[in-house]
This record gives structure tokens, C-alpha cells and sequence, in this order.
């Protein structure tokens, strides 16, 4: 699995900022160990989930606040082909925008920017060391609107392309045994009609 | 007087696409000037893809790479005047805005439309509250161009729907890989008496024109296509440019038509070249002039640029009739995965049974107190990405399990039935009051309400769908709708303006000046230069997907300008 996420020439978030975020993402979408039930593919045992956070949610907000540290800037990862199931590796040549496209993203990003200082300040610098119900209670009291915000971003960062930084070495996807982009391979006709095989569906 | 070009297409979606590319055949001279930027292909010989389409779930659905970016050209929407002036802002019925437009990322289904789609008014009758009418042309007269879409786009399909209307000829490839889903829901519709068959699709099932068959990738509806297998409108692009007669000219976004004085004739067009970007203050003003000009911005932005413009409105019909499909979205979960979210064109298989309808339907309107109701296409088809189940589970400790079990992605099967919407003149489009895009210009919005035909035809059809999802063998099944009803509707996570993609009639085409926009060849008839080439100009909105129509009329109308109008068919002399 592809890791083009390079160090940020200028950190959007510093360690302490990070290690909240860390924990903010993996308590929005937690961690879940091997073998739980439902198992997705026949006898074997459910991979385990990672948190989103543990999974590289923080690089992926800091790929994102960072994006016009980077020329292209790191808003949309190239084409057409990965290259994990052949053709080109493409997705790491991150596409130009526009002047104006270029314009919206700044002021996005920078809404962004201020909402996470905010709201990471406001969960507090011992956010990490909390137990569970310590942190789903300072979540609690966040600002609604951060608290969407960073969760998008956890469910981005969790199932979107590692590429953008989250989802380390494709594990999300693998735990829910998607694999990910096809192209150029796809699947064949039988994989699309009969996707079980011949025994039928069994999960 | 001097022109530049022979026609200046303003869009280069379907619509835009056909249009310069039947007038690039005919010897014209085009510019086809597009708001949005170019991902597509290649703009010289020998005009290749670019590349830029991938199976990427954020770059497609959550970061707008296709356009248009909802901060700088916001829309808005309202129900009906009791919601204000607005209810919500951002992004409303967005198609790509994109060298392509809309058909770069449809998956598209692109049946035709039946006879008596276009004599509803004289085949059914009126409805009280809504403007029913005949289209001015029928059936017939499109078969030609229909049959011509069908095989500039390349459609893969098969014959076998028993309400089709007739065809001169064969569709030029066969269907596709049926999709898993699709062959359980399929059969346990036709147990319950319904006749689905494979979808027409705009997606190459074998090499065709020079485009590789598809590869079943998984992500189609949402996504440019990786591989070309989508033909609309990539195909027609690259045909017009392969002239020598076309130029396409990416980030401008046309503000005016210029006129001669008595503002009769078109001049040509005035508009933003954004490409110099926001360093360079104000976009450049520039005009291009022409002999005829072929607005083809789709129904959202083509009526908004005559608004703003005051042009062709002297009827009042500008912008009013708009309609949408309401969407009656029945979904339900196998005790297996059916990986309807990635393998395969998103769908499949379609059914048609409540257009046509049957008694049990005709005693649901009679219910309502409604002369008839006619529901719309139904697809079998998949869910969206993980990305987008994920936000949908919420935050918490059930996430992870629930991601796993995928019910609401793997295991999920969706029928979406495209309902028929009624012409009403206060659903519109019209000019914001204070809203502007990011170049200050007006900004589109939308009111819209549905009619209570629309609510009894899914009323009805709604439990129908969960018969079948239940026979099929699903776990449970729900029906919602979009637009959401009831109390709960504002919390809907899809929003309160109807998620359809497909729009329509906001510059009607008419026999009678005083009661539309364009005439039966699609020229504003206050600018007889001036020719509509989107889904603007439908008379009422089928229960159908627009694009291959609207192509096809855009076929129609530049042959009709270039004088070399294709000869109809007879309905006897094809398979049926
Ligand atoms: C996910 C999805 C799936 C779909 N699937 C189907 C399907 O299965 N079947 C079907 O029939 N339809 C489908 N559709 C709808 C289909 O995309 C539209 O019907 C079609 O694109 C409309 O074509 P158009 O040419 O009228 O307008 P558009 O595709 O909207 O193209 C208009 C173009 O004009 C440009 N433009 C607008 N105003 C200006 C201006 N002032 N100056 C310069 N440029 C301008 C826009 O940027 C745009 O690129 C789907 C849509 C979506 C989003
Ligand atoms: S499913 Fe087929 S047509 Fe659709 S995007 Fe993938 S390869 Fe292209």
C-alpha cells in the first residue's frame, strides 16, 4: 500500500494537538480486535478494525491543513490507477486547481484550521490520558459543529484512500475486506454476477 | 457581420457536446465554451484522456473535483415562498461542472422515453394544480436521433422491455455483466408480476469506438470512468475536436448573449475567462461573436443565465415548470454481501411497470382523489462507498462491528424509483435576491414542492418495492423518500432539496409563444438564433432518466439548423 505522505514542511498541528487528535478520532470511531463477530469472509476470523485515529487520522488532518505547503496542492490525488492492481501509480501525482479552486480550498482549509485549534483546545491537553467515559464526556460538550466536522474527517481518514495520509497501509479496508480502488483490473463478469462462486452465498 | 465562429456552445455537458459535435459534422465552425475546468481529454490531436479519473471516493464525492466548487458558486433552495427566501444554501442539485459535464460522472441508464411520454395531457388527461401538456413533437420524430444517441454514446441493452416503444434498430452492443443483486431482485420481481429487464446503459460492454469495455470497477455512479468505457460525452468531444472544427475553451463562464439592437438577433456572447484566476483581480471580460448561439448549461444554470440576462422571458415562463424526479428509495439488506457498492455499474437491471401502471394503481389515484398517477423507472442497484456508510452509523463503539457486518454498503440492495414530477409554474428556478457567486453574479435558486400526484404514486408503488425486496430475500427493508416527508424530514441526512439529479423544464418547448420558451426546433422564440440543447426544454419530466433524450433533441435541433434533418423511420420497419 502506498505511503506518500512526507513529513509536513511546516506542522499544522504540534504534539500535544496531535496526540488529542489521535485520541479525539479513535474514540469517534474505535479500534476493534480480531475475531469479533460477524467475521466478514467464511471461517476466518474478523481482521481488527484500527481506530481512526491510530490509523493516521492525525496525518490525514495534518495532509489536509497542509495541503498548500505541497505544489500540487494535496486536495486531489491523481490517476486513473493506483497501481496496486496494475496500471500506472498514479494517485500520488496529486492534481493542479485552479486559481479559483485554489481560493475556495485556502478558505476552507483555514475554517478548518481555526475550528480544529478551537476545538482541540477545548477538549483539553489531558484529553489522551482520560479513560473512555472521560473522553465521551468532553466530546460531549463540544461544540456541535466541531464535533461534525472531525467526525467527517475521522470517517475520511479511516475508509478514503491512504493516500490522503489515514487508513495506514490500507488496514480499514482490509478489515472490511473492501479492496480499495480496481481499476484497471476491475472484476471479471463471473466475480460481478457470481461473486460466491459456485457453493452460493455463505456471508 | 464578422464572427468568430459559426456557433459558440455555451456548456459542454451531453447537450453542449452533441450540439458541437452534429455541427462540427456538418462543416461549422465551434467554440464551445465551458465554466468548468477540463479533466477529461486531452484539447490537441490526438486527444487522449488525461487521465485524471480514479476510483477515489473522496476526490469524487467529497471534495467537488468535478465541480462546481459550492463556495464559490453557491445555490439555494425553498420549498415554497413560506420558507422565506431560502432554507438552505450551498450546494443544490449540483451537476459536475466540468468539461463533460454531468455525463462524466452518471452511470448512465439511458432508456428512451415511450409514445405517450409525449402526449400526456391528451393520453391521460389533466390533474388539478399542475400544467400537464402535450409535447409539440412526438415519439416519432426523435426515433431518428434517439437511434443516432444510441450509437454516437454507444448504449449496451437488449430488447426485451415489453412497454418499450418501438425501435428502427438494434441498440449497437449488448447488455453488460448482470450485477449479483440484481440477479435476485430481478427474478423476484418478475414472481410478483413485474417485467425488469438488463438497463440501457452508456457503458461500452465490448470495445467499442475505439474505448475498451468496461471493467465492472465498482465506482460508476459519482465517478469519472478510469478506463473511457463511459461514452457520453466523452465520445462526442473527442469526435467534434477530431473535425479540426471544434475548439473547447475550459473556464469560461458565459454572463450574456449580445443582441442587435432590437435585441431580435444574437450576436454572440460575452463572458468571465477565469482562467487568469483570482490574482489577477476581476475575471477578464471577453466576447466572442457568432451566427447562432446554443445555450446548453443544463436546466439549472441555462435559465438562470437568461434571467440575469433578461432574455427570452417575454412569456414569464423562464425558469417555471421545473421538475425533478421524486425519488421513492426502497432499500433493504441480504443475510450476505451482494457487493452492489463495488462491483459493477451501480446498476443493472431497471423496471418500468409503474409508469404504465395497472388497476391496483388506477384505484391508488381514484384513492387520492387524483384522475391518474404514474410512477417512474426503477433501478436494482447497489449502495454508495465505505466512506459514505461510515458517516452514516455515527460516532461510537458500534462502529467498527457495524462497518464489518455492512448492511447499509455490502449487504445493501437499492431500488430507486425515479418518480414522475408534475408541471407546476411556482416550482422554479429564479435569481436569488442577494445571494452571488464568488464573481458577483446572481446565484440560482430553486423552489420546489412536490404535487400530491408525486406523493400517491409513491405511496403506492413504496410497499411494492418492499414486496419485492422480501421475496428476494432481504432482512428487512425501508422506504424513504427524496425529498424527505414528514416530521422528521429536516434532519434527513440527505437535505431537504430533492437529491435527483435529473431536471427539466425550465425553458419549455411549446407550440404557442405565450406559453413557453422555445418552439418545437428549440429557438427562444424572442431570439430565433438562439437554440436550447439541455433538458431545459422538456415538456414534462417522464419517469425516465433525461440525458439520452436530451441528446437526442440536441441532435434534432442542430440538424435542424445546419438543414440536414434525418428522415423518421417506420415504426414497422424495426424490432419492436
Ligand atoms: C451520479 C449521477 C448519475 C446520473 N445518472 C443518470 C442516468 O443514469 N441517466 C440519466 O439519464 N441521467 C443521469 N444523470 C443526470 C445527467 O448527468 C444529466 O441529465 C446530464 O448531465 C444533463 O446534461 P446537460 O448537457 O443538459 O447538462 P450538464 O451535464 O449539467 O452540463 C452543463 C455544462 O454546462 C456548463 N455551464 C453551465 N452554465 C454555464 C455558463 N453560463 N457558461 C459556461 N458553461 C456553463 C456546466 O459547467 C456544465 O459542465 C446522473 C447524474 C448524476 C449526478
Ligand atoms: S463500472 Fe465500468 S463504466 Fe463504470 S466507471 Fe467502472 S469501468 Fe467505467
Amino acid at each position: 500500500m502506498d505511503d506518500t505522505t512526507t513529513p509536513p514542511s511546516a506542522p499544522h498541528l504540534d504534539d500535544a494537538q496531535r496526540r488529542t487528535l489521535v485520541a479525539l478520532f479513535d474514540a469517534l470511531l474505535p479500534p476493534a480486535p480480531a475475531g469479533d463477530d460477524p467475521a466478514p469472509a467464511g471461517d476466518d476470523p474478523a481482521p481488527a478494525v484500527p481506530g481512526a485515529g491510530t490509523a493516521g487520522g492525525d496525518r490525514y488532518v495534518e495532509q489536509l491543513l497542509g495541503a498548500f505547503d505541497h505544489d500540487p496542492p494535496r486536495i486531489w490525488a491523481g490517476g486513473p490507477t493506483s497501481g496496486r492492481h496494475g496500471g500506472i501509480d498514479g494517485f500520488g501525482d496529486f492534481l493542479e486547481l485552479s486559481g479559483w479552486e485554489a481560493l475556495a480550498w485556502r478558505r476552507r482549509i483555514e475554517g478548518w484550521a481555526e475550528a480544529y485549534r478551537t476545538g482541540l483546545t477545548q477538549l483539553g491537553e489531558d484529553f489522551a490520558s482520560l479513560d473512555e467515559s472521560g473522553r465521551l464526556e468532553r466530546i460531549e460538550r463540544l461544540d456541535p459543529g466541531f464535533r461534525d466536522l472531525a467526525f467527517e474527517h475521522a470517517c475520511e481518514s479511516l475508509y478514503g484512500d491512504p493516500v490522503y495520509g489515514g487508513n495506514r497501509d490500507g488496514s480499514a479496508w482490509a478489515a472490511i475486506d473492501f479492496r480499495g480502488d480496481t481499476a484497471p483490473t476491475g472484476w471479471t463478469d463471473d466475480e460481478v454476477t457470481n461473486p460466491h462462486g459456485p457453493g452460493g452465498p455463505t456471508w | 457581420m464578422v464572427t468568430d465562429c459559426d456557433a459558440v456552445v455555451v456548456g459542454s455537458g451531453p447537450g453542449g457536446s452533441t450540439a458541437a459535435h452534429a455541427l462540427t459534422r456538418a462543416g461549422w465552425d465551434v467554440i464551445v465554451l465551458e465554466k468548468g475546468r477540463n479533466h477529461l481529454l486531452a484539447l490537441e490531436p490526438p486527444f487522449g484522456p488525461l487521465g485524471h479519473m480514479s476510483n477515489d471516493e473522496l476526490k469524487f464525492t467529497r471534495r467537488h473535483v468535478l465541480g462546481p466548487d459550492p463556495i464559490l458558486e453557491p445555490r439555494s433552495f425553498r420549498r415554497d415562498g413560506a420558507d422565506g427566501e431560502r432554507i438552505h444554501v450551498g450546494d443544490v442539485n449540483n451537476l459536475p461542472s466540468t468539461v463533460g459535464g454531468g455525463g462524466v460522472h452518471a452511470d448512465g441508464k439511458l432508456p428512451r422515453f415511450r409514445e405517450d411520454d409525449f402526449a400526456l395531457r391528451s393520453s391521460l388527461g389533466p390533474v388539478e394544480g399542475a400544467d400537464v401538456v402535450d409535447w409539440p413533437i412526438a415519439y416519432a420524430d426523435l426515433e431518428p436521433y434517439y437511434a443516432e444517441a444510441e450509437r454516437l454514446v454507444g448504449v449496451a441493452g437488449e430488447e426485451t422491455n415489453p412497454f418499450a416503444a418501438w425501435r428502427s434498430g438494434p441498440f449497437p452492443m449488448p447488455p453488460g455483466a448482470d450485477m449479483f443483486g440484481a440477479t435476485l431482485s430481478a427474478p423476484a420481481a418478475e414472481r410478483l408480476g413485474l417485467h425488469p429487464y438488463r438497463a440501457p446503459t452508456g457503458a461500452n460492454s465490448v470495445p467499442y469506438d475505439g474505448r475498451p469495455a468496461c471493467v465492472n470497477c465498482g465506482f460508476c455512479g459519482y465517478y469519472g470512468c478510469p478506463v473511457e468505457a463511459k461514452g457520453d460525452p466523452v465520445a462526442l468531444l473527442r469526435a467534434a475536436l477530431r473535425t479540426g472544427r471544434c475548439r473547447i475553451v475550459p473556464e469560461s463562464l458565459v454572463v450574456g448573449v449580445t443582441r442587435t439592437p432590437d435585441g431580435r438577433t444574437a450576436t454572440g456572447v460575452r463572458y468571465l475567462d477565469l482562467s487568469a484566476g483570482p490574482a489577477a483581480g476581476d475575471p477578464p471580460v471577453r466576447e466572442l461573436r457568432s451566427r447562432v448561439v446554443v445555450l446548453a448549461g443544463g436546466a439549472f444554470e441555462t435559465p438562470r443565465l437568461l434571467l440575469r440576462d433578461g432574455l427570452g422571458n417575454s412569456s414569464d415562463q423562464v425558469g417555471r415548470n421545473l421538475m425533478v424526479h421524486f425519488q421513492t428509495l426502497t432499500v433493504g439488506a441480504f443475510p450476505f454481501r451482494v457487493f452492489g457498492a463495488s462491483r459493477g455499474r451501480s446498476v443493472t437491471h431497471v423496471h418500468d411497470d409503474h409508469i404504465v401502471g395497472d388497476d391496483a394503481q388506477r384505484a391508488a389515484a381514484r384513492a387520492a382523489g387524483l384522475p391518474w398517477i404514474r410512477g417512474g423507472l426503477v433501478e436494482h442497484g447497489g449502495a454508495a462507498g465505505p466512506v459514505q456508510e461510515a458517516l452514516i452509523y455515527g460516532p461510537g463503539r458500534h462502529h467498527p462491528d457495524a462497518m464489518r457486518d455492512s448492511s447499509l454498503r455490502e449487504r445493501l440492495w437499492v431500488f430507486t424509483m425515479q418518480g414522475e414530477d408534475l408541471a407546476r409554474p411556482e416550482n422554479r428556478i429564479d435569481l436569488d435576491p442577494t445571494l452571488r457567486d464568488v464573481w458577483g453574479g446572481p446565484a440560482g435558486r430553486m423552489t420546489w414542492s412536490p404535487h400530491r400526484h408525486e406523493l400517491a404514486a409513491s405511496a403506492h408503488v413504496g410497499p411494492i418495492l418492499e414486496a419485492v425486496l422480501f421475496e428476494a430475500g432481504v432482512e428487512w427493508a425501508v422506504t424513504s423518500t427524496s425529498p424527505p416527508l414528514g416530521e422528521d424530514a429536516a434532519a434527513h441526512p440527505m437535505g431537504l432539496a430533492p437529491a435527483s439529479r435529473h431536471i427539466v423544464g425550465t425553458a419549455r418547448m411549446g407550440a404557442r409563444a405565450e406559453h413557453s420558451v422555445v418552439d418545437p426546433e428549440c429557438r427562444l422564440w424572442d431570439c430565433p438564433n438562439v437554440v436550447v440543447c439541455d433538458s431545459s426544454v422538456f415538456c414534462t419530466s417522464t419517469g425516465y432518466g433525461p440525458t439520452l433524450t436530451l441528446i437526442a433533441l440536441a441532435a434534432r435541433t442542430a440538424a435542424l439548423l445546419t438543414g440536414e434533418p434525418l428522415s423518421a423511420a417506420d415504426p414497422g420497419s424495426g424490432p419492436r
